[in-house]
Parts: C-alpha cells; structure tokens; sequence
C-alpha cells in the first residue's frame, strides 16, 4: 500500500496515576480501543471516534482525548480533510459515506439572527404570573368560518374543520427510523413527547408493536420504500407524513444495510431479514406535482379523511415555490428540512455540499406563501440544525408553525455527535442494533431527560417571549419585526426580511 | 351471497368509497359497481373479503393499501393499480397505466393485457404469505420490476412475437424474480439484474399462478405450462454495496 496509512484522528492516553484500573474503559468502548494485556490496559487510539463514552463512564477522570494530534502541513485550501478524502478515493474508487448532519464551518444565519426584548415603552411580561399560551395546531385551516343560527338562537359552526395535531409546546421530534437507531431509543422518545403532549416521527422504519400505546403521538412516515406502510400502520398514526426529502442528502435515496436489519426490524419493516432496505430517490408514483396531490389524497382516502397529511422536503434552492405547490394540494403541513439536518448515513458530498440554511428556507417559503395568500391555511414546521431554545424562537419569528429536533433529542439521551451512526456499534445504545448495547439506554431514564430537554426550551420560549412582551406564540409566529441582523449582507436580510441591527 | 350495486354515475370518489365502506360494514359478500368512469382510490385501505366487480374505467391508484378484498375491473385500468396493496387480487380485463404494482407486498394483480412503464417496481415479500404476484398476459414497457425486493412478476407475453422489448428489466432487484414468457434479449436487462436457467422446479413453482391468471380470463393453461421462460434476478442482494466508503 503506496498511500501508507493517514495520521490517527484522536489520541486517547490514561492518566496512570488517576487510574484504578477498573476496566470500565474496556467494557464501554464498543470499538475497541482499549484491551488489558497482563496487568495494564493498552490503548489504541486509531479506532476511537470521539464518541466520549470511555470519559463519561470512568470513574476517576483519569482519560484525556486529543483531536488530531498529528498535524498536517497547514494549507488554507488543501485542508486535512481534503487531503484524506482523496486518499480515501484514491484507494477505493468509491462515493465517501458519512454520519451526523453539515460538519462544514459555514457561517450559521441563526447566530447572526438577534431576538427583542421590552424596555419601558411596553412592559415585558412575566411567565411566572401571566399565562403563556404555547398551544399550537399543526395542519389545514379554512380560509374562513361560516356560522349559523340555530333555532334556539345559539350560534353553530357551520364551516367543516380539518383534522389538526394539538401540540403543547412548538417543538416536536423528527422522523429517526427503528433501523436507524434503536428501539429503546425510539422509546425514550415515545414515551416524553407523549407524556408532554407532543409528537414524534416513525421515520420510514414502520410502527414497531411496543410503540402501539404511543400511537397517538406518532407520526408515521410513507417514503419512497414504502417499508412498514399497510392500513394498520396508517390508521395507528397521529398523522402521516410523505418523505419527499431530507435535508441532509436533498434529492437522493438510502438505504438501510441488510446488516441493520435483525429479526425485529425484519419485521417492523416488513422485509426479509438482511436485505437490504433500499429506498430509492423519487417515490416511483410521484413523477409531478399532480402525483404528489394523488398519493396525499390516497392516505386521506385510505384513513377516510381523519388524520392530517403533512409533506417533508429538504430545503433546496426552489423551497418556495415547492413549498406553494404543495400548500395547494391536499397537503396539512409542509416540513421544511434544512441542509444542516442529521442522518444516519449519507453521501459526505451530499451532506456537505447540497441544500440551503433552514432560517432562509423558513422565511422565504413563509413569505411565498403569504404572497399567494394561503400561509393561513397551511402549518410550516422547520427542522435540520435546531440546536436551542435561540433557534426555536428565530424560527418562529421566521415564519414556523413548530419545529422538529433531531440531533438534539439524541444528545439528550447520550449522543456526543461523533458521526459514526453507521457501523451498528453506537456505544450509547441509540445509532444501534445490537442487543448488549441497546440495553445501555434505560427508555425510563431515557424519557426523563429528553423530556427534560423540551421542557427547558419551552421555558425558556415562554421567558424570551415575555421578555418581548408577546404573551402568545400567535404573536411570534412570523413576527420578524422582533428580529434584528447581525454582520448579515444586505440580500440575506431581504431575503430574511429582516432589518439590521440599530434599524 | 349478499350483494350490493351502485351506480357510480357522476360520483367522487370520496362518497363511492364511503359507500363500498357501508356496504362491507353491512356484510355484502359482492358491490357491483356501475359506469365506473376515473373514479381515484377505489378499494383504498379497503379490508374484508369482499369481491367488487368494477364495471367501466376506474381511475389511478385502484386498490391502493387494499387488504383482502378481490376487485374486478371489466375495462382498463389507470395509474398504479394494487399500489402498496397488501393481500387481496386484483383482476383487470384490459390494459393498466405506470407503476402497477408498485411496492406492493402481498396478493395478486392479474392484467390481460399489457402495462405502461415501472411494473412491479419495488415490490417487496415479508414472509411466506407476504409473496406479491403479478402477471401481465400482454407485454410492459420499461423498468419492469426496477429495485425489486421480492414476489414475482410474470409476463406472458400473449399475442406478441416477445414478451418483452423494453429495456432496464429489473434495474436494481435485490429479491424476488421476473419470468418472462420465451428468450430475452441480454441488452434489456437493467443494472444489477442477471438472466438464470427456467427449470422444472420453477415451473412446479409458478404453475399454479399460471392456472390461476388462466382460470380468470379462460386461457387454455396447457399452453404455458412448459419451460419456455426466462428468469431474471438479482445479481447480489446488496446491489449498492459496492458503491460506498465509510468516512
């Protein structure tokens, strides 16, 4: 082998004198960087990930984990990370597979997107005292209400009303499938937005049976492999949502190795066990916008018009027009995913490369929609990068309805987004499937703190609305007036419709 | 037997299946439906097994999500007929429009006559029951059977000098197998599709499939019952996996 070997991405070392020899080190690292030879645990830095599992597990802090310790020559263009990718092709010839969402340092908009706050002309509010009203409905309103007298003198509601999601708090979770990560993970999940009054999404993994009791707070995905899809599987869900795309490899498939699918994903998926879960990149009946109305009317019609029907999208140079398009089908909801969203797997040039900002997407597709005069008949739910309550309130300030997290919900549970999600050995029991290492993940404990996670924002929504003297999300929704840019270039700010800061 | 008609004149598609719904609900073992004409969805989501006899044109996605029910179309059919279907039958006397079949996963979708483009495409099997079938008497166009991940499709080719001249039979099947009636040209196999010898033991397989689409449109079976077929599969079961690298 000419190319030799690159330089090792991390080097773990073990204080000896901290150290009390427990092994714990040994038991966690499910790739095997530590080993005992003899009386001494020997290190070997090349397979670590930086996943932190050994740190976080051992008693007396005795690891130390160094990024790249081994420099190359420092060049502006030619970065390390080019030059391994290229050696990486040089020797395989092949398309570069990574994990995790955008690892690329692209200015983030959301960090350059400032919030308001009231001083003296108009009184903040406190959350503590006054109520906040959060509630949010997802899917299609009427474009008016029609009323009737009743005989009694009683006013009806004439106007039929379609079937929307109640949400407690803005901020739901994205589609992870069972496949991708772990049941118990899937379950942590299940169990906190049920308990807080939110959903989540299957993803295209189908409805695994010992989530059934949280049915009523899933959302189950139809893609373009259909796996999972039958009736029961439709009617189970809170709501269904047709994956179109996925922000972090827009207008391209996946699939899931056969490697990935056991006995149990087998049979949530509805497919042989170890074949491969191809799904390829258009649904095979969408060939146009027309297709795209057919199949959204074909899960009304299957569920006899009782679920909402949202459409996800990874966010692409055309969103808004998409996005219109889709606001006038039959559609409830439109998912907007932006090139910074997670995946278990994608195409690093796809991850890297392909996509636009979720913050852009957001205020130009609100802005389109409200342009044709139907933005109040459609909910916008933005996900891909949502990292905080920051980024929740700037969202809705853009133009959401509500968001999905992803990532972020997986941090909660233990994730440290070291992006190796796929290789079946996630040391934390969510990206996995093997038994010994999903039992890792307590969905008891699990549910506790990514309901822990949620609540927080939400506190801190309610908190920086008060502070902006806006007692309902209504009010937010949309409300750029309460955003200012930050060393952000003129077009971006029309395009945010967003004044500066000082403006 | 209980049966139900209704005269489908002028009708969406939304009250007909609200009341080919009524009427299983209220036992109806056959639902005669009358001057069928483009009418989307019928049978969507539709459990029970109820027969339904279609007479006219019904519109796309015939079938969709069906599970159980057996519907007869006395005409052609349009878009994706047996879509995501999940057990049941459907028996078209005519031609059907794209993506017949697609990703269904159990059940049968018999055409007398031929079918535009991706027929069969992804179309999955679970376990033994869960074993999709679909048999074209005429001819299909391309794409027949693209990505397929199991079940069978079979093309009989009646009437025609060969049963397939369409190219990019099974791009991508990584399950399942395509019979096609008589040889087949090795350029219109698709990327990741192979050509394996029709044996005995296949036809002991399919024959009663054979009988069957026969026994609906009274075709002599004798005829079809010998090895004059191909079969086309998958090369490997993991037709991507050569593609790749991990980061």
């Amino acid at each position: 082998m000419t190319l030799g070997s690159v330089p090792s991405k991390f080097k773990v070392s073990i204080d000896r004198d901290q150290c009390m020899d427990c092994g714990r080190c040994i038991e966690n690292c499910s790739y095997g960087v530590y080993r005992r030879e003899g009386d001494k645990i020997l290190i070997e830095s090349r397979k670590c990930t930086g996943c932190l599992r050994c740190v976080a597990m051992c008693p007396r802090d005795a690891i130390t984990l160094t990024e790249k310790p081994i420099d190359y020559r420092s060049h502006p263009l030619w970065t390390r990370e080019v030059r391994e990718d290229i050696i990486k092709q040089a020797r395989s010839g092949k398309i570069i597979l990574s994990g995790m969402g955008n690892a690329r340092d692209l200015p983030v908009v959301y960090d350059r997107l400032l919030l308001d706050a009231c001083q003296v002309t108009n009184p903040s509010i406190d959350p503590l005292r006054e109520p906040m009203e959060l509630r949010t409905y997802i899917g299609k309103k009427p474009s008016k209400l029609n009323f009737r007298k009743t005989e009694s003198g009683d006013v009806e509601l004439e106007t039929k009303l379609a079937p929307n999601l109640k949400l407690n708090t803005p901020i739901m979770i994205g589609h992870m499938s069972f496949g991708a990560i772990s049941l118990n993970a899937q379950l942590s999940m299940a169990k906190a937005v049920t308990e807080l009054g939110t959903y989540m999404g299957t993803g295209e993994g189908g409805l695994h049976r010992d989530l059934y009791p949280y049915q009523d707070h899933m959302v189950v995905q139809v893609a373009s492999g259909r796996f999972g899809v039958n009736i029961d599987y439709l009617e189970r869900g809170a709501a269904i949502e047709i994956k179109i795309g996925q922000g972090a490899k827009p207008g391209i498939g996946g699939h899931l190795p056969g490697e990935k699918v056991n006995e149990e994903v087998s049979r949530t998926r509805m497919i042989p066990v170890g074949s491969d879960a191809i799904s390829p990149a258009p649904h095979h009946d969408i060939y146009s916008i027309e297709d795209l109305v057919q199949l959204i009317r074909s899960l009304k019609e299957a569920t006899e018009w009782k679920k909402p029907v949202f459409v996800k999208i990874a966010a692409v140079h055309n969103v808004a027009p998409i996005a219109a398009g889709i606001a006038r089908s039959s559609a409830d909801a439109v998912v907007i995913d932006g090139f910074r969203g997670g995946t278990g797997a994608a195409p690093k040039v796809f991850r890297d490369n392909v996509g636009i900002p979720i913050e852009v997407a957001i205020a130009s597709v609100d802005q389109k929609l409200r342009e044709q005069g139907v933005r109040n008949e459609i909910s916008i739910i933005a996900s891909g990068g949502i990292r905080s309550s920051a980024d929740l309130a700037k969202s809705i300030a853009l133009g959401a309805d509500a968001v999905n997290i992803g990532t972020a919900a997986l941090v909660a549970l233990g994730c440290r987004v070291c992006g190796n999600c796929y290789r079946n050995l996630c040391p934390w029991g969510i990206a996995t499937q093997r038994p010994e290492l999903v039992s890792r993940l307590d969905p008891e404990r699990g549910a506790v703190q990514v309901s822990n996670l949620i609540k927080g924002w939400t506190y801190e929504l309610s908190e920086l609305m008060g502070a902006a003297g806006i007692n309902s999300i209504e009010s937010l929704r949309g409300n750029r007036d309460r955003l200012r840019g930050y060393m952000l270039d003129e077009e971006m700010l029309k395009i945010l419709d967003v004044l500066p800061a000082g403006a | 037997m209980k049966t139900v008609k209704i005269d489908a004149r002028g009708m969406h598609y939304t009250p007909l299946n609200q009341k080919i719904r009524a009427a299983v609900a209220d036992g109806a073992e056959e639902i005669i439906l009358d001057n069928i004409l483009g009418q989307r969805f019928i049978g969507d989501g539709l459990r029970g097994n109820v027969r339904i006899i279609v007479n006219g044109v019904p519109g796309g996605d015939l079938g969709m999500f069906m599970s159980g029910p057996t519907c007869i179309v006395h005409g052609n059919a349009e878009h994706a007929p047996g879509n995501t279907m999940d057990k049941g039958m459907l028996v078209i006397h005519g031609s059907a429009g794209d993506a017949v079949a697609h990703s269904m996963r159990g059940g049968k979708v018999f055409i007398k006559n031929n079918i535009g483009y991706r027929g069969g495409i992804h179309m999955k099997q679970y376990d033994v029951e869960a074993r999709p079938i679909l048999v074209v008497g005429g001819t299909a166009h391309s794409f027949l059977g693209e990505y397929m991940a199991g079940g069978l499709v079979l093309v009989l080719g009646i009437g025609k000098d060969k049963a397939m001249t369409d190219r990019g039979i099974g791009s991508g099947i990584h399950g399942g197998e395509i019979i096609l009636r008589g040889e087949v040209d090795d350029f219109l196999l698709g990327v990741g599709a192979k050509k394996f010898k029709f044996t005995e033991s296949d036809l002991e397989r399919i024959a009663p499939t054979i009988k069957n689409f026969c026994e609906q449109f009274g075709y002599d079976p004798a005829e079809f019952l010998d090895t004059n077929y191909t079969k086309i599969g998958p090369a490997s079961s993991r037709p991507f996996a050569s593609k790749y690298v991990w980061e």
